[in-house]
């Protein structure tokens, strides 16, 4: 078997451990296995702390999709203890975690993504002239001029003359796989380079409100940034001032730009020339989606109101919107059939997060290895279900719920770009599917920036500065028991954390987080998880070239340190939760 | 395999100064971007020059990035910094041979490229660490290529003059470590000795002391002053609260209540609100993060103390510092607090190999400085 098997670990341009073992037969792949090869145990970590803290621990679980993490954190805190918060930290919230979306995708795309498909060797044989004139055929974006795609070439090939190599070296120049002409690959670099710059501006957003990024405060009950425009202000104010409020709305701005100019016009380029990954039998996955829903638009946790709709689609139906309901004991539920855990009742028995009993139980070989047995046990991750079935979370779900919800900007988008590259809808079910539907995402979540930020401002004008409620603080004014869940749509998809509050402090803490649904080993029935299902039957032209395998995984955005959670380590205690 | 020294180009290969040329960066220009890193690790100017001097005629130096328990914060805490830059740094100043977050290559390929640098830079190659480092279940707790964090830790030590230790997780255990450590995890310092070892601690770093650190061991070849926990001075030589624009306000005695109250609009100090600003050192408040753009309190919001060996286990982040209150519930002494300090105590042995190990990366930069010296003359 062995010898059929192409192993790909690490999988390298994500975050964290993932390793890929796939079987072979010569063509394509006839079984994909992920394995989550990296523990921590945060949420055992958290047990018996103040839940005013869990947002600080929570947070630490992803430091690429930083803030998301605190923010669910806090939501679940407030959820159990029924804790409203102002309005403006509402919006504040809104617009931190739409700059985590803008600023996490783009830098997805150009830097963990882009050289599955951008061949950077082959940049060297483009004419900057014919480069300039491509790029200015597709944007209107300034830093398109044949000098500057010149000088960037100048940058690139002094890199490789140079014979260190770097991060470029040892990768699969010139592999018939890469189908982009050397201008298109010269203008993808180019861009890379400037997105590297691009995206520690626009993160100052997060600063701003957050003091920091990676990881910005958040607060439970509010945002801890008050605001700082009264007359009288003196000049020890805080960030959130005139000229940090001024600051924001230019941010804002150099997004829309960057998701505009630069970021749809590259993908629809560089999808042009890869429609075969738009095709069945590259990436489709489980057909399976689901949404949490996010982005309120008053102060309120209300679904009515989210910009991103709550649902389930089954079997690629997008005529059928499914209700998930984030309360039911029934709808979601985890598998440790193959994960390195035990249940008491048994391997096969599935738990919803909230009765969590699970004790780390690795059974795997002892490193270094040279593979896992995959019929057994073969991952930290386990296999989340709804309703049973393997469900695909992040952006192609989120945009499928808001195209079959009927949201006009997207289906707008959608069509348009579509249309552009003479693709069917059912295109969208696909590796370069799910890359486009990112890029899409970021037009839709920029775009709401602005709205966000006028309310905001509009408040402030009108005299309202409130951004935290102190009327719950103190965890005197606590009932001895409350219990609540933090749900909302993370860049990689639907994010829960579940929270038990017991005199005061933490006595349960769960995350089921999008890499868990989407990165997940197979359950009791031998069902994929939807990395495992998009591997399987993908034609590999050279299994010591693993850019198909690539291609696919990153389409999802993998991101293992989230993916991975431990529950209670001794399993002494079933706690079961009552969700308002 | 031929093994060379990584500070001399080899063949068709560019020196440092070479490709900054290659980039409009010339001598001038380049010892103004030493002379400013310089200044902000506090260095006399003339090492800003000696560092431009050092680097300009060399190759890049590899440096290999090894990630464990961690995250990712730190590593994208290092993409934001201003100065240097991510890829000033990369592509002109060092070679980044190994980083799972950004290589092109993947799996075999990827661990291919580890192994050639660790070969061919053997003595000279800088390790840059983030995560913890987790020693229960065999090391199964965080594999990479089939292989544990600890042996390839081992294993990429044996070879490298100097390891960074990028974040407080594995600088101080951070938070695989905190109680009640489900893993087994440690910081690097536990499991590796007889090399020098620095600590950049901080929930990430900021960005520019990760890069600055970085930078000046590549350019001077040595070690930077170290205060008791292995961190730069120049970064953690004071702290937080001494250096807080709001300091006026705590020596007036006007604190903020609560979040949202007159004295929070108005910037009062916030240590009645949980700010550990008073015992942490780090830079935060002289150069601030993401371009000098806010710091924690400045945004509203107390210092975690995140730069501090065992803070996570130091008590609510919303007490008071005098308030003595653990992180659990009823635990008087915090247990990784006491675990860590018999760590720093064992340190003392550890840093004794070091300083071996610093001889071993002086002795190479002065073998390069002569090799430099001998070109000159032919």
């Amino acid at each position: 078997m062995s010898a059929q098997t192409i192993v790909v670990d690490p999988v390298t341009r994500i975050e964290g451990h993932l390793r890929i073992e796939a079987e072979f037969d010569g063509q394509v792949i006839t079984r994909a296995s992920s394995s989550g090869t990296m523990v921590r145990g945060i949420e055992i970590i958290l047990q018996g702390r103040d839940p005013r803290d869990a947002w600080a621990f929570a947070q630490r679980i992803c430091g690429v999709c930083t803030l998301v993490h605190g923010i669910a954190s806090v939501r679940a805190v407030e959820n159990a203890l029924s804790y409203e918060i102002p309005a403006n930290a509402q919006l504040i919230r809104n617009l931190m975690i739409g700059a985590q979306f803008v600023h996490d995708h783009v830098m997805h795309f150009y830097h963990l993504h882009a050289l599955d498909w951008v061949d950077v060797v082959s940049a060297l044989k483009a004419d900057p002239k014919s480069t300039s004139a491509l790029a200015q055929s597709i944007s209107s974006y300034a830093r398109s001029s044949p000098g500057y795609f010149a000088d960037v070439q100048s940058r690139v090939r002094k890199l490789v003359e140079s014979g260190q190599l770097g991060i470029f070296a040892n990768a699969y120049w010139g592999s018939p796989l890469y189908q982009l002409p050397p201008e298109a690959n010269l203008m993808a670099v180019a861009h890379y380079l400037d997105a590297l710059a691009w995206q520690r501006q626009i993160i100052q957003l997060q600063t701003i409100f957050g003091g920091k990024n990676p990881h910005p405060n958040v607060l439970v009950g509010g945002t801890p940034a008050a605001i700082s425009v009264h007359a009288g202000a003196g000049t020890a104010t805080t960030a959130v001032n005139e000229v940090g409020l001024q600051k924001v709305a230019e941010l804002i701005d150099q997004m829309r730009m960057f998701v505009d100019e630069v970021y749809v016009p590259d993908i629809l380029a560089i999808a042009s020339f890869y429609k075969d990954w738009f095709k069945k039998g590259y990436g489709e996955g489980t057909g399976n989606f689901m949404t949490y829903g996010d982005f309120p638009a008053t102060g309120s946790q209300d679904p009515k109101t989210f910009l991103v709709p709550r649902g389930a689609i089954l079997g690629r139906d997008l005529s059928r919107i499914l209700e998930v309901d984030v309360t039911s004991q029934d709808d979601i539920q985890e598998f440790v059939a193959h994960s390195w855990y035990d249940y008491r009742g048994g391997k096969e028995t599935g738990l919803h997060p909230f009765k969590g009993e699970t004790q780390l139980n690795y059974s795997g070989p002892q490193p270094p290895y040279q593979h896992l047995d995959t019929t057994a046990s073969y991952s930290w991750i386990k296999s989340p279900r709804w309703k049973g079935h393997a469900m695909e979370v992040g952006p192609l779900a989120r945009i499928l719920m808001l195209y079959a919800s009927g949201h006009a900007p997207t289906r707008a988008l959608a069509d348009k770009s579509l249309a552009q590259l003479g693709l069917p809808l059912e295109a969208m079910f696909s590796t370069m599917g799910r890359t486009a539907a990112r890029a899409f995402e970021s037009k839709i979540l920029a775009d709401a920036m602005p709205g966000w930020y006028g309310a905001l401002m509009a408040n402030i004008k009108a005299g309202d500065v409130r951004t935290f409620n102190e009327k719950l603080w103190e965890p005197s004014t606590w009932p001895r028991h409350a219990q609540g869940v933090g749900f909302m749509e993370a860049p990689r998809g639907a994010l829960g954390h579940w929270i038990v509050i017991d005199d005061g402090r933490i006595t349960n803490y769960q995350a089921v987080v999008p890499s868990t649904w989407n990165a997940g080993p197979r359950d009791p029935a031998g069902v994929e998880g939807p990395y495992e299902a998009a591997l399987k039957g993908q034609t590999i032209r050279d299994p010591k070239q693993p850019l198909e395998i690539l291609r696919t995984v990153h389409s999802f955005d993998p991101c293992l340190a989230c993916a991975v959670h431990v529950l209670d380590p001794g399993g002494e205690e079933l706690i079961r939760i009552r969700v308002q | 395999m031929i093994t060379r020294d990584a500070a001399t180009p080899a063949s068709g290969q560019l020196s440092v100064g070479e490709m900054l040329l290659a980039h409009g960066i010339g001598r001038r220009g380049f010892i103004k971007f030493c002379t400013a890193a310089a200044s902000a690790m506090a260095l006399p100017p003339w090492m800003g020059a000696a560092m431009a001097e050092q680097l300009r005629n060399a190759a890049r130096p590899s440096v290999v990035y090894l990630s464990f328990q961690e995250c990712t914060g730190c590593f994208e805490s290092f993409t934001r910094s201003f100065a240097p830059t991510i890829e000033n740094l990369i592509f002109n100043v060092i070679s980044l041979d190994y980083d799972d977050t950004l290589m092109a290559a993947a799996g075999d390929a990827a661990e291919a490229a580890l192994a050639s640098a660790m070969r061919d830079h053997f003595g000279n190659y800088v390790v840059v660490v983030d995560g913890s480092i987790p020693t229960g279940a065999g090391g199964a707790y965080c594999t990479a290529g089939g292989r544990s964090a600890v042996d390839t830790l081992r294993e990429a030590a044996k070879g490298a003059s100097a390891i960074i230790c990028v974040g407080t997780c594995s600088s101080f255990g951070g938070i695989p470590f905190a109680d009640p450590n489900p893993t087994g995890a440690w910081p690097v310092t536990a499991i590796v000795g007889g090399v020098p070892i620095i600590n950049v601690s901080g929930c990430p770093p900021i960005p520019e002391v990760i890069t600055g650190t970085l930078l000046q061991l590549v350019s001077t070849g040595q070690i930077p002053d170290l205060d008791e926990h292995r961190r730069p001075k120049a970064f953690f030589g004071n702290t937080i609260h001494d250096r807080c624009y709001r300091r006026p306000f705590f020596d007036a005695g006007k604190f903020a209540k609560t979040f949202d109250d007159e004295g929070a609009r108005n910037g009062w100090c916030l240590y009645e609100l949980g700010c550990k600003g008073p015992t942490t050192f780090n830079a935060c408040a002289t150069l601030k993060w993401n371009g000098g753009t806010s710091f924690p309190i400045e945004s509203g919001h107390g210092c975690l103390g995140c730069s501090e060996p065992g803070f996570w286990d130091k008590g609510s982040f919303y007490s008071a510092e005098s308030t003595p209150q653990w992180g659990k519930a009823g635990e008087a002494t915090p247990k990784q607090v006491v675990e860590l300090a018999g760590i720093t105590a064992g340190v003392g042995a550890v840093l004794g190999t070091a300083s071996a190990g610093v001889s071993r990366l002086r002795q190479a930069s002065r073998q390069k400085a002569a090799e430099h010296e001998h070109q000159g003359d032919e």
